[in-house]
């Protein structure tokens, strides 16, 4: 078990996978972090020696926002939308789609359940 | 986010002027516009501009924030409050 950027524990997969149960860590740049530090994409995590697990942690640390740096930017873009009251604003604080889709039907993972509609509603 | 980085940010001509107009005379008039397709840019910021939701206009105060929306992203065109409940009838 190693322990990266802060409270991630990834288990014994390869590092290409492991690295991707990081917040802010898909497939690809897991695979572009990995060619940077010049890891093997195939090494197991339990493998990895110390130096490598280094390489890869600064790297991460440096370069990458993940985890609670991620979440907090996220949050903020979302916040400064809904402050400036522009369109996609409103649409966040309603619980609408953003971008444009049909609200007839469908729409369900932005609305929630239905008939809940009032209780969501500020 | 489609649109070429050379040409920079879509605003209406006569707009622009009529801004730069009003920061030159210091004088903080609200520019009425019909232009909602034009980008808020940083030269508005400060300024209230009245744009044109299709029946009236509304007024935006443009803040830092805004720079790089759309004007029409600020006055709604559609104005729903909901149906009618039951009992009000």
């Amino acid at each position: 078990m190693a322990r990266i950027t802060g409270v991630e524990v990834p288990n014994n997969k390869r590092v290409e996978i492991g690295l991707t149960y990081i917040f802010g860590i898909g497939r690809s740049k897991s695979k572009q972090i990995l060619n940077e530090v010049k890891v093997d994409i195939n090494k197991k995590i339990k493998d990895l020696n110390p130096d490598e697990l280094s390489r890869i942690r600064k790297y991460i640390e440096n370069k990458e926002m993940v985890e609670g740096d991620l979440r907090k930017d996220i949050s903020q873009n979302i916040k400064r939308l809904m402050d400036i009251n522009c369109y996609r604003g409103r649409r966040h604080k309603r619980g609408l789609p953003v971008r444009g889709q049909r609200t007839k039907t469908n729409a369900r993972t932005r609305k929630g359940p239905r008939g809940s509609m009032i209780k969501k509603r500020k | 986010m489609a649109r070429s980085v050379k040409k920079g940010a879509y605003i209406e001509e006569k707009l622009l002027n009529k801004i730069l107009a009003s920061r030159r005379s210091k004088k903080r008039e609200v520019i009425k516009t019909w232009s909602r397709r034009s980008t808020v840019v940083p030269e508005m910021v400060g300024l209230t501009l009245a744009v044109h939701n299709g029946k009236k206009f509304i007024p935006v105060f443009i803040t830092e924030n805004m720079v790089g929306c759309k004007l029409g992203e600020f006055a709604e065109t559609r104005n729903y409050k909901g149906h009618t409940s039951k009992g009000k009838k």
